[in-house]
């Protein structure tokens, strides 16, 4: 951090002057390129201003350049510590266009896989949060169980973060049943006991407590007035997850609870996450006992590729894959937008098309933008240590933030 | 229209359409159901009024979101799109309005704070004014930055590019020099609208004339 004095102070201590401080872009708690201006009072923060941007890639424009397949891996490099919930409102967008229906096997696999991205996610966010406000072994036993999540991806995808694994009309390749066996035993025994672990040093210590007890505290006409989503909104007691009040693929058969706060500061932001973990593990540990057999991708050939094996047997299968793969497939025009529960809130993508193999637009609503807007107006009167824990809890990846 | 796909499903979208339609009067030039989505189209003086009565009368608490879009064939080239939600009601509306680089966009910072960067991201971006922004920096792209990179007409390569300079002992930019041609696959099939014009094909049209 490096300060510059907007005025010389006085000699006696008379007056003390405002001065500015800048916060980042490198930082080990701005989690990722934040730049933040902060003007001091003293150690009292009076006005924040992050600047954003510095991870500014043109997805948006480089989308609109692509076909629609072509444009599904930008999505993984959007959030990088979630890849499979941003895919998830890309395909879903696509299909809501299209019209086109996902076999249920395709749809558990997407539900099983988004939770366990969610549980990934978090065990980074919050092994981050902590570290951020001084406790380092909880960060180290989490990214264990993050360890073991991407595992689960690469046997699923082969690839651990940029999975590129749900396209429209399903998934790419079914798992093997070994994979599905192994996930469940995870979450019987090493999943619990590494995380419970971990929260056991957290979750009642006094210093996590000091630090993050009534820290941004925000009402729910605020919560509501700012955008917020996920947690940070269900952290002000609006007990609101789209997929409880709006279902997409098979979470209106899955049994979980939300958790909400009551305090709607720091602290709450934290606890639902960790809350949000369990109940995860609740929805994929029903996946796994009421997945069908069956495909798990769309049979409309328009869309989705013929198996290899059959393209060595049929002339038609051949020229499917041969046109999906150059041209692409065409979506009818018109506009959407649709917005699925990320691990971090609510992750929207307005898609236009006009008719053609490539989207005319497609605008990306990450959460962290506004969650991110709303810095000043939480930190304002706080301490300057304060920031770093509300910056945690915010849980902000740039990839998203700045697309 | 049969649903078919799992998309989020809200609450019915019936009746919506014809209610807001009824409410808004005349600040509304057009609205539609497709898609499953209800797209309404105001009037751009109107919008902050359009949008606080949607939020007031009719429960759309939050803006989500303000997508900036263009199509440079229109005589006001930009759409200015607001992603409404109710929470209480569990539903979503598309609210639109058209704008020119010259005409600018009342703000909604006064209804939604939120507001206020989403707007500064579409004038980065797009370059539509918001009349009673009173923070319309530029958000995402450098300091300094020239133009607005999503408009149809900007290449995808940008006009600059930059480096660390071992002489300058600081980041320069330079204009964007390409070893080879950045390559546009077209693949759209000639029998489904794609426009080729092959060399030679001048020599037919001339013979006509």
């Amino acid at each position: 951090m490096s300060f510059t004095l907007e005025e010389s102070p006085t000699t006696g201590d008379e007056v003390i002057t405002n001065y500015t401080i800048n916060f980042g872009p490198q930082h080990p708690a701005a989690h990722g390129v934040l730049r933040m201006v902060l003007e001091l009072d003293g150690e009292i923060i009076e006005r924040v201003d992050p600047h954003v941007g510095l991870l500014h890639r043109g997805t948006e424009k480089l989308i609109e350049n692509k076909t629609y397949l072509q444009a599904l891996p930008y999505f993984d490099r959007l959030d990088y510590c979630s890849p499979l919930g941003m895919e998830h409102s890309y395909v879903l967008a696509i299909e809501k266009l299209l019209n086109l229906e996902v076999p249920l096997r395709g749809q558990y696999l997407r539900v099983l896989f988004a939770e366990l991205t969610r549980i990934c996610n978090h065990m980074l966010n919050m092994g981050s949060h902590v570290m951020d406000v001084g406790a380092m072994t909880p960060n180290l036993w989490m990214f264990e169980v993050r360890e073991d999540c991407l595992n689960f991806f690469e046997r699923a995808s082969g690839a651990r973060m940029h999975s590129a694994w749900f396209r429209p009309g399903g998934v790419h390749q079914d798992v093997p049943q070994a994979l599905l066996d192994d996930i469940g035993v995870w979450l019987e025994k090493r999943m619990p006991t590494l995380f419970e672990d971990a929260m056991s040093l957290v979750v009642d210590n006094r210093i996590f407590k000091q630090r993050n007890v009534d820290i941004a505290k925000v009402s729910k006409e605020d919560a509501l007035a700012w955008g917020f989503s996920g947690p940070m909104i269900r952290a002000a007691g609006i007990p609101w997850d789209l997929r409880k009040s709006q279902p997409y693929d098979v979470y209106d058969r899955m049994q979980f609870e939300i958790p909400v706060g009551t305090n709607s500061d720091c602290y709450d932001r934290f606890m639902v996450r960790v809350e949000e973990v369990r109940q995860s593990a609740k929805i994929i540990q029903q996946c796994l006992r009421e997945m069908p057999d069956g495909p798990v991708a769309s049979d409309d050939r328009k869309v989705s590729p013929p198996k290899r094996a059959e393209m060595k047997q049929s002339m038609e299968s051949l020229i499917h894959h041969f046109k999906l793969y150059t041209e692409g497939f065409h979506v009818p025009a018109g506009e959407v937008y649709v917005a699925t529960e990320s691990p971090k809130g609510e992750f929207g993508v307005y898609l236009v098309s006009d008719g053609s193999n490539k989207p005319y637009r497609c605008k990306i609503r990450p959460t962290a933008f506004s969650h991110l807007q709303a810095m000043d107006f939480m930190c304002k009167g706080h301490m300057l240590p304060d920031a770093t824990a509300i910056l945690g809890a915010i849980d902000v990846v740039f990839g998203e933030c700045d697309r | 229209m049969t649903v078919l796909h799992s998309a989020p499903r809200f609450t019915s979208n019936e009746g919506v359409l014809a209610a807001l339609t009824k409410a808004l009067g005349s600040k509304l030039v057009s609205g539609h159901e497709a898609h499953g989505e209800v797209v309404l189209t105001v009037a751009r003086a109107e919008i902050a009024n359009a949008l606080r009565q949607l939020r007031d009368e009719h429960e759309y608490q939050q803006l989500m979101e303000i997508a900036g879009a263009d199509y440079p064939d229109r005589a006001e080239r930009f759409e200015v799109v607001y992603m409404l939600l109710s929470v209480t009601k569990n539903h979503r509306v598309i609210v639109k309005t058209t704008a020119s680089e010259s005409t600018p966009v009342p703000t909604v910072t006064t209804l939604w704070p939120v507001a206020g960067w989403l707007e500064r991201e579409v004038f980065d971006m797009y370059g539509v004014i918001f009349e009673g922004n009173t923070d319309l920096r530029r958000i995402l792209t450098d300091y300094g930055f020239e133009g607005h990179p999503f408009r149809k007409d900007f290449p995808l390569t940008g006009y600059v590019e930059l480096r660390y300079s071992e002489e300058a002992k600081r980041v320069v930019y330079e204009p964007v020099k390409l070893p080879q041609d950045l390559r546009q696959f077209d693949f759209m099939s000639p029998w489904e609208g794609a426009d080729y014009v092959l060399p030679g094909d001048e020599k037919a049209e001339g013979d006509k004339k």
